[in-house]
């Protein structure tokens, strides 16, 4: 058996959370995620969290198990080597219920750095011709799951909501090195504030957080660079 | 109450399609999806997405007419010929439509859209980023639902269809965030809700994709159609059967039985491991049944059933890394092996239903002003085994279509379906009315017992491989579910994220999904495609050449049959 410290929180009827405990039995491979479904089926119905895909692609399960940020789909029990697993929704985010937090915010700033692609206007008859090296210059940066890992452990976003937050700033990024996308300059105005870019601290716990392994503080730290420069090109005679 | 002209009833692939479509046509659309649209399961797919671009050096003479002929044969002539040739010739537009919205898809040397073999194609045309195909559409596509603006209910569950006289004029929906039930109006309804994998116990498909989505519609009178001809995925990892591409085998990978032989020459010499899905999984299924595979330690915990192996060794490092990462990771996550150094375990598992709501390719379904796209619709492309690469294909073609009809439908139809006030009270109290006595119910069945039941159930009788006495168990032990689950144990209450009550609807659903699928096998004599009976192994154009339809009645479905469009192509038989 393992005991699982679970966070309920109700603010219907709640005045703080408490923490509940639950067995769940051992079994090999078993995951975080799965528990939870355990505990929902065999000990408490009204246990609210979130999940899809149950393979770690679709960003639904963020959580904070054990002291880290983790997804719970792809975290297997033994691998946590501990008798008590201690599962909390993301920190900073209000919670709406249990392990369920308000993404308002995550998906405001995500919606406030024009998240697509803008293109000459005239577009070609086939595709773009995007070489594999260009192509690869927005690796990793297409493959975030908006999971809001990196959202919940940043302490800037914890006390600034209005700051951009790693993920819209990794968007932005996406954007401006993907060869077909022709409004660079209007993006990094659109982040180049005290409530973006200029706004990260450079703590890297994006980086520690993001369960995909990847760098929202590298392509932050990429788009200060680049914001400086294009800034310092308008002043500059050359 | 809130009025739009068009409701799209899901987020993945082909509700967003189908919500810019809408959009574009000049009409107001709102997304509805109990997930945030991002977290769909179109997001899981990995492979690719088939267009005859001829942008590969092997595949400079593929053409549309070949794609099409490639998903006809594929389909064991179950397709209408002329939705298939619809979809093949809008293709190439579909693809660079989203290369143009910013799909990262991979490159070839010269700069153009990458395209991978795939299972039962006769040219590489499988368009691909890495192994995460559908993570990149589905972010594209929700990238022009912000810039187009689109309305999005996330974490709204709808649960039932709200009509007037026969026409579809809204849904009903709870809001997750406060427990209420809330009516909305439209001028057109598009289902756009995916799969209902969960049927099964062993299933490739996320949690989320569940029988409901077909049921509603199919409870206010639209058909369900082909239902039995469900897909099983060769190569899901064992235990938790998550997917591993055919893009595995597309880039070169091996499937090998315990004597460490490449069986598929047994079953089909030519196309090896690129034989199409349904003979894929047979002979896996073949070999595990014979002896040659592997048996799960039952220490190991998970689903049980044998496995083989697949082998992408030889690929090495550098392309595994580059065209399987998403790959990698899972078997790293979920069965701490490495596949740069050892061969995957992996078994057969559901992974698609070729059947669903009964359209033609504009979405329309029997219900006026209700239309369905994506896998929970048939137009029907896919027949009896869908080609790999396919559905998404599917998604973006016919959620396009199916937004401009609804549009311009609901524009021209825009003072005719209005429903009194009155009267939507009343759906709205019905509606409330039925998921309280969910809620209220205290007997003695657990709900969580039944669906174990029924995805057991499913798994051993409705599988792979089929027989007359198998399906009438499974048929009758889906009917004593169905009885058994009007005495649940429920301490359920309408209250704000109550995921236990959303489950216990989805469940209805599936129960009711499961016996239309039961039934259709049962009555198809023949082997066709998925559908492979063991006490009748031959295909039988003269006398099941036909789709199923199921109706909705209070006493159970009711099957009846319609012919199949075949256009240029007679059926032949089918060799690999
Ligand atoms: C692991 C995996 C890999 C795959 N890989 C490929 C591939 O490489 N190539 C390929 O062509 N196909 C692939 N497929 C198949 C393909 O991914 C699916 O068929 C396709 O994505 C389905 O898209 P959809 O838009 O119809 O539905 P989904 O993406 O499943 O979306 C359904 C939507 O409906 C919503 N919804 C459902 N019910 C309700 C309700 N009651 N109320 C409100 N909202 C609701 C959900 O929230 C969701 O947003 C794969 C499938 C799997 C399982
Ligand atoms: S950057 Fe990583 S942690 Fe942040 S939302 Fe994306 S996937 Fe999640
Ligand atoms: S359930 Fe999708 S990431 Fe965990």
């Amino acid at each position: 058996m393992t005991t699982f410290k679970v966070l309920r929180f109700d603010p219907a009827k709640d005045k703080a959370p408490r923490v509940d405990t639950f067995e769940v039995p051992a079994e090999k491979g078993l995951t975080v995620l799965e528990s939870l479904y355990y505990i929902m089926e065999n000990h408490d119905g009204s246990l609210a969290f979130r999940s899809s895909c149950r393979a770690a692609v679709c960003g639904s399960c963020a959580m904070h198990i054990n002291g880290k940020y983790r997804l719970a789909c792809n975290t297997q029990v033994e691998t946590l080597k501990s008798d008590i697993i201690t599962v909390q929704p993301l920190a900073h985010l209000p919670i709406l219920k249990d392990l369920v937090v308000d993404l308002t915010n995550f998906f405001k700033h995500y919606d406030e750095i024009k998240p697509y692609i803008i293109p000459d206007s005239k577009l070609p008859e086939k595709e773009f011709v995007q070489s594999p090296k260009e192509r690869r210059k927005i690796d990793g940066m297409v493959d975030c799951i908006l999971c809001a890992a990196c959202y919940g452990s940043c302490p800037v976003a914890a006390g600034e909501p209005g700051y951009l937050g790693p993920h819209a700033l990794l968007k932005t990024a996406r954007f401006v090195y993907d060869s077909r996308d022709k409004s660079t300059k209007e993006r990094l105005q659109l982040v180049a504030h005290n409530k973006g870019l200029f706004r990260c601290h450079t703590i890297f716990n994006c980086q520690i957080a993001c369960p995909k392994n990847l760098d929202p503080s590298g392509a932050i730290a990429k788009l200060k660079m680049k914001s400086v420069w294009s800034s310092l090109k308008e002043i500059l005679p050359f | 109450m809130s009025m739009f002209d068009v409701i799209i009833v899901g987020g993945g692939l082909a509700g967003l399609r189908a919500a810019i479509a809408a959009k574009e046509s000049g009409a107001s659309p709102l997304i509805i999806s109990k997930i945030h649209p991002v977290r769909s399961h179109s997001g899981a797919a990995q492979g690719g997405i088939n267009a005859p671009l001829a942008n590969h050096p092997d595949g400079k003479d593929d053409s549309p007419a070949k794609h099409a002929f490639d998903t006809i044969k594929g389909s064991d002539y179950l397709a209408d010929q002329d939705a298939v040739e619809l979809m093949t010739s809008t293709a190439p537009s579909a693809i660079y439509e989203l290369e143009h919205w910013g799909c990262p898809f991979d490159r070839t040397t010269d700069g153009r859209i990458a395209q991978r073999p795939f299972g039962g194609a006769g040219y590489p045309r499988t368009c691909f980023g890495a192994d995460r195909t559908g993570h990149y559409i589905l972010q594209t596509l929700y990238e022009q639902v912000v810039k187009q603006q689109i309305p999005v209910y996330e974490e709204w569950f709808v649960v039932s269809l709200i009509a007037n006289e026969g026409t579809c004029c809204g849904v009903v929906a709870q809001n997750l965030r406060t427990g209420k039930l809330e009516a909305i109006e439209a001028h057109a309804v598009i289902f756009a809700t995916g799969g209902a994998g969960r049927i099964y116990g062993r299933s490739s498909n996320a949690l989320t994709s569940t029988g409901l989505g077909m049921s509603i519609p199919f409870w206010a009178g639209a058909h369900l159609k082909d239902m039995e001809f469900i897909q099983f995925h060769p190569t899901t990892i064992i235990g938790k059967n998550i997917l591993m591409t055919e893009g595995c085998r597309g880039e070169g990978g091996y499937l090998i039985n315990k004597d460490n032989e490449r069986f598929m020459k047994r079953y089909a010499a030519e196309k090896m491991e690129l034989a199409p899905r349904d003979i894929v999984s047979r002979s896996i299924q073949t070999e595990i049944n014979e002896g040659r595979g592997f048996s799960i330690d039952p220490a190991s915990g998970g689903s049980g059933g044998g496995y083989v192996h697949l082998d992408i060794r030889h690929l090495g490092r550098a392309k595994i890394m580059e065209r399987l990462p998403g790959v990698r990771d899972i078997c790293l996550e979920f069965l701490g092996i490495d596949p740069i150094d050892s061969p995957i375990p992996i078994q057969p598992a559901q992974h698609y239903t070729m059947g669903g709501i009964d359209t033609d390719s504009n979405g329309k379904t029997a219900v006026k002003g209700l239309y369905a796209a994506g896998e929970c619709a048939c137009v029907s492309v896919h027949g009896a085994n869908r080609l790999g690469g396919n559905s998404l294909l599917d998604t973006i073609v016919f959620g396009k279509f199916s937004g401009i009809k609804a549009a311009q439908e609901s524009l021209e139809s825009k003072t005719k379906c209005r429903i009194d006030a009155n009267a939507l009270k009343m759906t709205l109290k019905q509606v409330e009315a039925h998921l309280q006595r969910m809620c209220d119910n205290r007997g003695n069945e657990n709900p969580y017992q039944i669906k174990l039941e029924l995805a057991k159930v499913m798994d051993d009788k409705v599988g792979i491989f089929r027989t007359g006495s198998d399906m009438k168990e499974a048929l009758d032990k889906v009917r004593e579910l169905k009885k058994r689950f009007k005495q649940i144990r429920s301490a359920g209450m309408i209250t704000p994220f109550n995921y236990n009550l959303l489950w216990l609807l989805e469940m209805e659903g599936n129960l009711d999904v499961a016996e239309v699928i039961a039934m259709g096998a049962l009555a198809r004599q023949e082997s066709r495609g998925s559908h492979s009976r063991r006490d009748f192994t031959k295909r039988d154009d003269q006398n099941w050449l036909k789709h199923t339809l199921a109706s909705y009645t209070k006493d159970g479905p009711v099957l009846s049959y319609k012919p199949v469009t075949i256009t240029k192509h007679q059926p032949q038989e089918r060799k690999y």
